[in-house]
């Protein structure tokens, strides 16, 4: 099986490379690239992203083809497509963080700043919370309802059809933290840093 | 409901730990990747280095360490000393660090703080701050390991890295570190109030309940300790089964 990790200059995907790279190991080919063929060819997508929502999605139109290609796999063919933090953000319609943009519109929704009940909550949330399994997933196989998940994020994916909501976690209100759509997974919380227990949502992945 | 983190640091002088963790099952007690993995294996929710190295020639022995142990370790890894360009910040987010720790480099120029978090997101820009109190109820930023005197104002300062764009701040007592006599809770308590950031407790800890106080009483979003977790003194579970036994909500 080969699985492409997008590389889009979307910040640091080091800890994505390594954490895949632990789980793969003799099982999987994966590769690292922004190459289109590449990603056309390969059988599951891993789409990571940090740093702005804004940034994220210039990156990936900065690069030719990129948006149409990943559009084909995941929407058109519907292929295995894992979205990490912004990279599952990025599925929405529009984000607003530092501008008003454009998101990839696969599942129709939008990107918003948390309400940290003016202060009471601080922002960015990072840290260790409990995800809430609202439906049975795939990539959840042998995971326990109230698992500890690794979370960095100041903005949340709100999606017009709660159905696509695989889990939410508790931070000043029911924050969306993972969603799927038949070959469409998207996770809110860092799997790759997330210990033993996040290695295991990306070996649920690649067993897809 | 978001836990408490603990993060052990690991103090790095040349490539070496300096006062690790003195476990017999240690084939080799100096090696911070060994450490590391030890901490991460024991529940750890996050791990620091601190390169203490003195000459800025060695940049390329942290950044090998950085490698092997994020390799190892799938739990967030924070990277501070000497942080003091963009092109060291991307050096160490390219060998596998999830966040960097700016010290002098921010107090030097905070639009430093600003430019990295724009460049790299706010999520991966950790901001440290030593501060030293000077009279009752004010705290002064110093630096180089609390020898310098800035002038300028800790609370002050905390609010301004905020605005700037740091996603934490990493909260050090000079007048505490390494004294075990438990963190500056005072200071803990005006900042935390202050900012809308995590802030990160360290310097001082000498007992479990150290930790508790950070949380509690200091309003700390993670507690860092270094010595308390050094020779096999305290486990990190044994700090997180006390917490929990307190009604601390942790990672278990």
């Amino acid at each position: 099986m080969n699985v492409t990790i997008v590389d889009y200059q979307s910040g640091n995907i080091s800890s994505v490379i390594n954490s895949f790279t632990e789980v793969a190991k003799g099982k999987v080919n994966l590769e690292v690239t922004s190459d289109i063929k590449k990603i056309k060819s390969s059988d599951k997508i891993v789409l990571p992203g940090q740093g702005s929502f804004k940034s994220c999605v210039d990156s990936l139109n900065s690069i030719n083809g990129l948006v149409e290609t990943l559009k084909e796999f995941a929407i058109t063919n519907k292929k295995p497509l894992l979205g990490i933090c912004v990279g599952l953000q990025m599925f929405a319609d529009v984000g607003y963080e530092e501008a008003e943009t454009e998101g990839l519109g696969w599942i129709p929704g939008k990107v918003s700043r948390i309400d940290n009940q003016k202060g009471k909550f601080k922002l960015p949330h990072i840290g260790w919370n409990e995800i809430e399994i609202q439906k049975e997933s795939k990539i959840f196989k042998d995971i326990k309802n109230k698992s500890h998940m690794y979370f960095v994020h100041s903005f949340e994916f709100i999606p017009e059809d709660p159905s696509v909501i695989s889990a939410t976690t508790d931070y000043s209100s029911k924050i969306v933290c993972a969603v799927e759509r038949d070959n469409l997974f998207g996770t809110q919380f860092h799997p790759e840093k997330s210990d033993k227990i996040g290695l295991k949502v990306i070996d649920n992945f690649l067993k897809l | 409901m978001l836990k408490n983190r603990i993060i052990p640091c690991l103090d790095v002088k040349n490539g070496r730990v300096v006062k690790g963790i003195n476990f017999v099952e240690l084939k080799d007690a100096g090696d911070p990747v060994e450490q590391a993995k030890i901490y991460s294996d024991g529940g750890a929710d996050e791990i620091c280095f601190l390169d203490i190295t003195a000459s800025n020639e060695n940049r390329e022995t942290i950044i090998d360490i950085v490698r092997k142990t994020a390799k190892e370790c799938f739990v967030p890894l924070t990277v501070g000393g000497g942080v003091r360009t963009i092109q060291n910040i991307t050096d160490l987010l390219l060998a596998g660090a999830d966040k960097v720790s700016i010290n002098t480099a921010a107090v030097k120029d905070v639009s430093f703080v600003k430019e990295a978090s724009k460049k790299f997101g706010s999520q991966c820009i950790v901001v440290a701050i030593d501060a030293k109190k000077v009279s009752d109820n004010k705290w002064e930023v110093f630096t180089h390991g609390g020898r310098n005197k800035t002038g300028i104002d800790a609370v002050e300062f905390a609010k301004q890295v905020e605005t700037n764009g740091a996603g934490e701040i990493l909260l050090t007592s000079m007048d505490r570190d390494g004294t075990k006599s438990g963190y500056d809770v005072e200071l803990l308590k005006v900042i935390t109030d202050k900012t809308n950031i995590p802030v990160i407790a360290s310097g001082g800890v000498g007992t479990l309940d150290h930790l508790y106080d950070g949380i509690v009483k200091g309003g700390a979003s993670a507690v860092l300790a270094a010595s308390i977790f050094h020779y096999g003194e305290h486990k990190i579970k044994d700090a997180k089964e006390y917490l929990n036994s307190k009604n601390v909500s942790v990672r278990l």
